[in-house]
Order: C-alpha cells, then sequence, then structure tokens
C-alpha cells in the first residue's frame, strides 16, 4: 500500500517537476525577455556576462533533483535552479543560459579553460580542487552514503568492506569513488566504476554488486523511485558540501555569487528551488549553510 | 561468393533437400524453444515487456512518444553531421597525407645532382628525416585507440589553450584517425597500380606530383571506393563515441532518456537498430559500387586492374572498426 | 614526467589487463568467428542466413551497444556469465575468476563483436582460393567437409592470416572501451585516473598511455607487413 502512494507521489513528483519547468519558462519570458542593465564594477566579470546578455553554466544531465536532462531537452534540478537565481542576478534572462554537461571528472578543466562561466554541479568543495579553481558557497551539504538492497542486513557501512567480500559501484573520477578505496581491501574484485549512477543502480538491482556509494541526496533520488528495492545502510560517513566553480582568481564574482546566495537564503528562493525539484525525494534541507569567504 | 559457395559442394539432390527441410524445421524449433526458454521468459519474468517500458520508444498513443523521437531525431542529427565532417575532413587529410607520402618517397630517390655536394646531402637526408617522421606519425595514430584520441583531443587541446565545441574535438579526433588509415588505403592504391602506368606517364613528361596528381590518384580512387565507403560505416560507428566527451550523439541522447524513463534495455535495443539499419544500408551501397566497378571495367575491355591486397580491403572495414 | 617513473605500476598493471582481456578475446573471436565463417558458406541455406544474420547484426552496431547489451543485458537475462570461470584459467587470468564480472562481460562483448569481423576475414580468404582448387576437389569426389578441410582452408588461412591480423590490432584498440562497462584499472581507464581522480599532468600521462597501446599493435602491424611483402613475393 505505502509501496504504491510512494510510486505515485513519485510519478506525481516527476510531472510536477516538468511542469514547474514550464511555468517558470513562461513567467520568465515575460519578465526578463530583454534582461535589464545593471551596473557592475567596470572589468568584472558580472559587467561582462550582463553586457554579452549570455552566459555558459555548467552542470550534469543525469543527475535526478540536482540535473537532469530529461526528455523535454531542457536540464531541471536543485544545481539548476540555484545557477538561474545567480544568473537572473546578474541581469541575464533566463532563456540566455546555454547549459554545458559537464561529468564529475572534467569540472575542474572548463572553469579553468573558460569553457563555462561558473558550474553547480553537485561539486563537492575541497582542497585539492581549490588548488585549480575557486568556490562559492556551499549553497548545500550533502554527505556520502551507501545503497544497498532492501533485505540486506550484512552492509552497515563503509567498514562493512574492510573484509574484502562486498562488491561497491560508484561513478569514475567521483569523490565518493576515492573516497571509498580508502575502506575497500581489494580494488580489483571489490570496486566497480561506471560513467553514470543509474548503471551502478542497475548493478545493484541485478546483483552484480552489493552496494552503490555517493552523496546520499542521489541515492535518495533512487530510493524514492523504487523503494520497495533499497535503503540507506547507516549514516552519512562524510561532508559533502556543494559549492558553485568558479575561475580561480575570480574573487569579485566569487563574492557576487555569495551575495547572491545569502540573499536567496533570506527571501526564499533558496528553499523553493529545494522544494520544487530534490525536495521530492525526501532528503531534509537542514538550516542554510554558511558561505565561506575565504 | 555464390560462385565460390556452388564450387564447394554438389547442388544438393531431392533426398539431401528433404534432409536438409527437415534439419532446418528441427533446428528453427529448437531455436526458438531455445529463445523462449534462455531469453524471452526471464525478460518477461523481470518486466521488461511491460508496455510502460516500451510504450514510449513504439507506441504513438504513448504521452512521451513524440518528445523521446524529437530527442533521438536530434541525436541522429548530431550523429549524422559529426559523421559527415568526419569523412569529409578524413578524406581531405588522407589524400593530403597519401600524396605527401608518396611525394616524399619519390624525393628520398632523388639524388639532387647539379647542387652543391653539402646541399644536395642536406636536402636527402631532409627528405629521409621527412620521410620517417611522417611515417612515425601514421604508425602511432593508426596504433591507438580512437577512443584515446578522441579523449586526447578533448583533454589535450584546451591544456595548450585551444578550445572548440565538443562536435570539433569528436570530428578532429575522428579525423586524426580516420585521415590516417585513408592515406594508406590510397596510398596502396597507388602502389598497388600497375608500374607501367607511372613510367608512361613519365615518358610523357609528367612531373612526379602530375603523375600522382593526374595518373595515380583518380585510379586509386576508383578502386579503392569500395574500402573508402566501409570507412565510412566505421566513422559512423565510432561518432557513437562521442558519449566520453559529452558529445549530444543518438547514444549519449539515449542515456539522458534512460535517465528519465529508466527503459535502458528497451532504447539500447531501439538504438542497436537504428545503428544497423543506416550502417546495412551503406554497406549495400558500398557492394553495389564494388559490383558497378567491376563491371564498368569489364565492358569498357580495359584489362582487370590488380585487385587491391586483402589485407588491405578487411583492414578498411576492420583496423577501424574502433566501436 | 614523473609520472611515467612514479606511478609505473598503474601503467603496468593497466597494460596488464588489456593484455589479458586482449589474449582472451582474441582466442574466443577467432573460434566464434571460424564457426560464423563456416555457417556462412554451409550447404544449408538456414545455417548460411544465420551466419549472415550474426554478421550484418555485429558488423554494424557500435561497440558501446553491443558492450551495454552484455554488461546489463546479460545479467537481466540472469547470467553472470559464470560459464567462463574456468577453473585453472583464472589462476593466469587474474579477474577472470574473480566474483566481480565484468571482466566476463566486456570480454563476451569483444568477442561477439570481434567474431564479426573475423569472420568476414576468413570468408575473404576462402574466396581468394582460386575456384579450380574447389572444382578439381569436388570431382575428385570430396565431399564439403573434406573440400573445406583438405583443400580450400590450407590454402585460405594463408590469405588470411593479414586480415585477421588486421582484426585483432582493432580489437586490440576496441578494448579501450571497457573502462567505461565496469572493468577498472585497465590501460585506457588508467588515463582518466591518474589525470582526473588523482590530478597528474595530461601530456606525460597521455604519452605512457599511448606506449602501452603502441607496445601492442606497432610490432603486430609490423609483423603483418612483414607477412604480406613476402607473400607479394611468393605470388
Amino acid at each position: 500500500m505505502r509501496m504504491k502512494r510512494m510510486a505515485a507521489v513519485a510519478a506525481a513528483a516527476t510531472l510536477a517537476l516538468g511542469l514547474v519547468a514550464c511555468g517558470d519558462n513562461g513567467s520568465d519570458e515575460g519578465t526578463g525577455s530583454g534582461g535589464e542593465t545593471k551596473s557592475f564594477a567596470a572589468g568584472s566579470t558580472m559587467e561582462r556576462l550582463n553586457k554579452a546578455q549570455a552566459i555558459k553554466v555548467g552542470t550534469k544531465f543525469d543527475q535526478p533533483g540536482f540535473g537532469l536532462k530529461g526528455l523535454s531537452g531542457k536540464p531541471e534540478g536543485f544545481d539548476v535552479e540555484v545557477a538561474k537565481i545567480i544568473v537572473k542576478e546578474l541581469g541575464i534572462p533566463e532563456d540566455k543560459i546555454e547549459w554545458v554537461e559537464t561529468p564529475s571528472k572534467v569540472r575542474e578543466d572548463v572553469i579553468v579553460n573558460g569553457t563555462v562561466d561558473f558550474v553547480a554541479a553537485t561539486y563537492t568543495i575541497n582542497d585539492k580542487r581549490k588548488e585549480r579553481i575557486a568556490f562559492a558557497g556551499p549553497y548545500y551539504e550533502a554527505g556520502q552514503n551507501i545503497l544497498v538492497k532492501k533485505d540486506d542486513t550484512t552492509i552497515t557501512g563503509p567498514d562493512s568492506f574492510k573484509d574484502g567480500t562486498k562488491k561497491v559501484c560508484s561513478v569514475t573520477g567521483s569523490t565518493p569513488a576515492e573516497e571509498i578505496k580508502k575502506y575497500v581491501k581489494d580494488v580489483a574484485t571489490q570496486l566497480v566504476l561506471f560513467d553514470t549512477y543509474d548503471k551502478c543502480r542497475d548493478a545493484l538491482k541485478g546483483g552484480q554488486v552489493d552496494a552503490v556509494t555517493t552523496d546520499n541526496v542521489i541515492l535518495l533520488g533512487y530510493i524514492a523511485k523504487d523503494e520497495a528495492s533499497f535503503k540507506l545502510a547507516g549514516e552519512n560517513f562524510t561532508k559533502e558540501p556543494y559549492g558553485i566553480g568558479v575561475k580561480k582568481e575570480d574573487t569579485d564574482f566569487r563574492n557576487f555569487i555569495n551575495d547572491t546566495l545569502e540573499k536567496a537564503y533570506s527571501d526564499g528562493s533558496w528553499k523553493k528551488a529545494w522544494d520544487d525539484t530534490a525536495g521530492k525525494f525526501g532528503a531534509e534541507l537542514g538550516d542554510p549553510p554558511a558561505v565561506n569567504r575565504y | 561468393m555464390s560462385q565460390q559457395n556452388s564450387v564447394l559442394y554438389d547442388v544438393p539432390g531431392p533426398r539431401q533437400r528433404r534432409i536438409t527441410l527437415i534439419s532446418s524445421v528441427v533446428a528453427a524449433v529448437l531455436v526458438l524453444v531455445g529463445v523462449y526458454y534462455l531469453i524471452y521468459r526471464p525478460l518477461d519474468e523481470k518486466g521488461q515487456f511491460t508496455s510502460e517500458l516500451w510504450g514510449p520508444l513504439v507506441d504513438p498513443g504513448n504521452e512521451n512518444f513524440s518528445l523521446v523521437w524529437d530527442r533521438i531525431g536530434i541525436g541522429l542529427k548530431n550523429t549524422l553531421i559529426a559523421a559527415v565532417l568526419a569523412i569529409i575532413s578524413s578524406l581531405v587529410v588522407g589524400t593530403l597525407i597519401a600524396v605527401l607520402r608518396i611525394q616524399l618517397k619519390s624525393l628520398t630517390r632523388r639524388r639532387f645532382t647539379g647542387l652543391a655536394t653539402p646541399v644536395s646531402y642536406l636536402l636527402r637526408g631532409l627528405s629521409v628525416l621527412l620521410s620517417a617522421v611522417t611515417r612515425f606519425c601514421v604508425e602511432v595514430f593508426r596504433g591507438l585507440p580512437v577512443v584515446i584520441t578522441i579523449f586526447f583531443v578533448a583533454r589535450g587541446f584546451p591544456e595548450f589553450g585551444i578550445t572548440f565545441d565538443t562536435l570539433w574535438y569528436l570530428v578532429i579526433g575522428l579525423t586524426i584517425y580516420n585521415s590516417v588509415v585513408i592515406a594508406e588505403i590510397l596510398r596502396s592504391g597507388m602502389e598497388g597500380l600497375p608500374g607501367g602506368q607511372a613510367e608512361a606517364a613519365a615518358a610523357i613528361g609528367l612531373s612526379p606530383f602530375q603523375t600522382t596528381r593526374m595518373i595515380l590518384l583518380p585510379q586509386a580512387f576508383r578502386i579503392m571506393l569500395p574500402a573508402l565507403i566501409s570507412q565510412l560505416v566505421v566513422v559512423l560507428k565510432d561518432t557513437s563515441l562521442g558519449f566520453i566527451i559529452s558529445y549530444e550523439e543518438t547514444l549519449n541522447i539515449g542515456k539522458q532518456i534512460i535517465g528519465a524513463l529508466d527503459n535502458p534495455i528497451q532504447v539500447y535495443a531501439v538504438i542497436a537498430v537504428l545503428f544497423i539499419a543506416v550502417n546495412y544500408s551503406l554497406s549495400k551501397l558500398a557492394q553495389y559500387v564494388q559490383r558497378r566497378l567491376s563491371r564498368g571495367r569489364r565492358t569498357a575491355g580495359t584489362p582487370a586492374q590488380n585487385p587491391p591486397p586483402a589485407a588491405l580491403m578487411s583492414q578498411a572495414e576492420s583496423s577501424g572498426q574502433g566501436v | 614526467m614523473s609520472v611515467l617513473i612514479d606511478k609505473f605500476d598503474v601503467f603496468a598493471g593497466g597494460f596488464w589487463l588489456t593484455l589479458q582481456i586482449c589474449v582472451l578475446a582474441a582466442i574466443g573471436a577467432l573460434i566464434l568467428g571460424a564457426v560464423v565463417a563456416v555457417l556462412r558458406i554451409s550447404p544449408v541455406p538456414p545455417l548460411r542466413a544465420v551466419g549472415t544474420a550474426y554478421v550484418t547484426v555485429f558488423r554494424n552496431m557500435p561497440l558501446t551497444v553491443v558492450m551495454f547489451f552484455a554488461a546489463f543485458g546479460l545479467p537481466a537475462l540472469g547470467s553472470n556469465a559464470d560459464f567462463l570461470r574456468i577453473p585453472g584459467l583464472d589462476a593466469i587470468f587474474t579477474r577472470l575468476g574473480t566474483d566481480l564480472p565484468y571482466f566476463r562481460f566486456a570480454l563476451i562483448a569483444l568477442v561477439l563483436y570481434t567474431a564479426a569481423f573475423v569472420c568476414e576475414a576468413l570468408r575473404s580468404g576462402v574466396n581468394a582460393v582460386p575456384a579450380g582448387q574447389a572444382e578439381a576437389a569436388r570431382s575428385l569426389g570430396l565431399t564439403f567437409g573434406q573440400n573445406l578441410r583438405y583443400v580450400v582452408l590450407p590454402q585460405s588461412w594463408k590469405a588470411s592470416v593479414v586480415p585477421l591480423g588486421s582484426v585483432i590490432i582493432a580489437m586490440i584498440k576496441n578494448s579501450a572501451l571497457i573502462g567505461f562497462f565496469g572493468v577498472v584499472g585497465d590501460l585506457s581507464a588508467t588515463a582518466d585516473q591518474l589525470t582526473s581522480a588523482e590530478g597528474y599532468a595530461f601530456v606525460p600521462v597521455a604519452i605512457g598511455i599511448s606506449i602501452g597501446y603502441l607496445i601492442m599493435t606497432v610490432p603486430l602491424g609490423a609483423l603483418l607487413d612483414r607477412i604480406e611483402k613476402r607473400q607479394a613475393v611468393a605470388r
């Protein structure tokens, strides 16, 4: 019974997601068709983007709840909505955004090379990445967790992989994949890496692997879609603050994004973005994380 | 092929035909039973045949049908764009490389008489060096997986501050590999021509370059046309590697559809059918061209030319098979 | 450039894994390809149809799709390809016998895909045998099987060697895809791992990976060139 209800909710959520996206487009075409010329400091990134009235944003196309390019051909999700808030603050209409797919492993490169103007793609802030780029935010704090089959009682946390029998799946070049390597005994026989988490989930369902590990919000998305099959094993064992990636030297732009995020915290648009997207998977939003101005 | 078959065994008599018929029927029944128990039943048990999974792909009445096919259409268009650009640039670059290698080869044999000794030695050394360098490049790019070439282009170019759209990374990656293969096809086509062709050209006073351009290259193109068309099939298949660098070709779009609808097996099955249909018609075209060419030769009454070496023909078909 | 020395064991491990799957896949593809080739020239029309259909399907599908069906279609059929866990062999080929089936799935995909090309290479060899040979054999009263075994195949083998070699070289290159389908640590996945996860500079890693593949492909290619030249002289 409950299962059926969940399925219905999920279906409704998917539908609503589509509707919301459409609604947004409609309203934005009304308000922002011409864009606004705001005044920014001369020579700053904000001024350049505002003058150009065009922006390239990197996000994921395969992350339910955060950045998923669905049948409409437009990406939808929390990252996408946050990016839209920032773009709006720059005085650029939403339909002038060019979305660029940025899978985990290319995110630093596209920022450094200038392929995109900023990246919002479940992008964990860490020191190694800060060597090449800079982060605004965080705007959300996730944590790595483990997805297992509903009837599995043998995996209780990352330590369950230490005896060398349980097999775990993650995505090439991602932080969770690197993190879980600390726990598995033999990478060759215990770790499977694919290019998307969908494949990991299918492998878990088919029984080729015993667990999938990545950030809890992503896993919650899979549970919401198929509550009869999956559950989380234990608590989050890392903290993954999601930030907005910008060029390393571009402190002005970083501060601007931080200001925008704080504004979005207080005027409720941040919470609305969450509720419309990933919030539907049942993850806790909690209090807004304090932005880190370093 | 049919000629070869008919000489391998006798035309079956009535008894043999009966046996064949009976055993074919038995085998067909066995296959059907096997398919049912090994493929259909397990898939059915896992609910892989439900209209929920297949509907968006095959049922025009489904709410998502037109959305899904719009997306697949975009993917096919992008695949074709990348394939056409790649094959055109591969042909151009490949021809240039082939001509360059042939020219360099004749240069290395030249003695540069009439020039001061050091200059002639310098020139000979230079041509030998250039010839070695081109040979090295050809060997290296022929020996690397296309996946790696595409990946290197997409990661390496930006490293040196050169950035394009993903489409161009894919096209450049495919061109690097396929132009080298095409160059080798053309070169061996030119070298496989009867020696009299080049000799006659030299006798009427054509320069080596003119000989290549006016005598050798056109003939090599003609002989190698089927192999070149087969290479097109290879390129078309290779564009599917675009998913590595997030180029939105058919397979990548398929991945996005799977993300929305959760029907991987069904989507991949449809994509497989699409690829097979397009590539099958292309290889049929190659066969047709080959038939026409050989017929054309016969009716013209010219002596049969040396067929291209078997190795190269199959290399054209397979070495690039890189997916 | 120090990454080439510091991480030599990673490159070597990747090379070793790629080599393992290539050796296994080459053997499998040669066997399966020979079977399909016999089907394609057999006197029984339905068998010919099966052979032709096989080649048509696998030659025209991108390997990525074949890989996908091996890695996700087979599990849907309830198989983990356990029949490939051959006792004894798994001691040599380290990933063959593990519980993790993705090495075996990738192997199956490579074999299925390459067999279609092997079949075509063998068939081109058979076609290269002058028709008079088979006719003479038949007029001596040899059956189809005898004809193939004593007259056609021994001669066609010579003509097939070079195309077969090209097919195997292509297969080695194709194996670069296995990293995208669950096999961890092959040569091409190593590039990904070192550059994106561990942050090494791109160019030296690219050079290391290239050397790894070229070690496998270039000598084989040079060998084929020699054989071809020899045959050309013999002809």
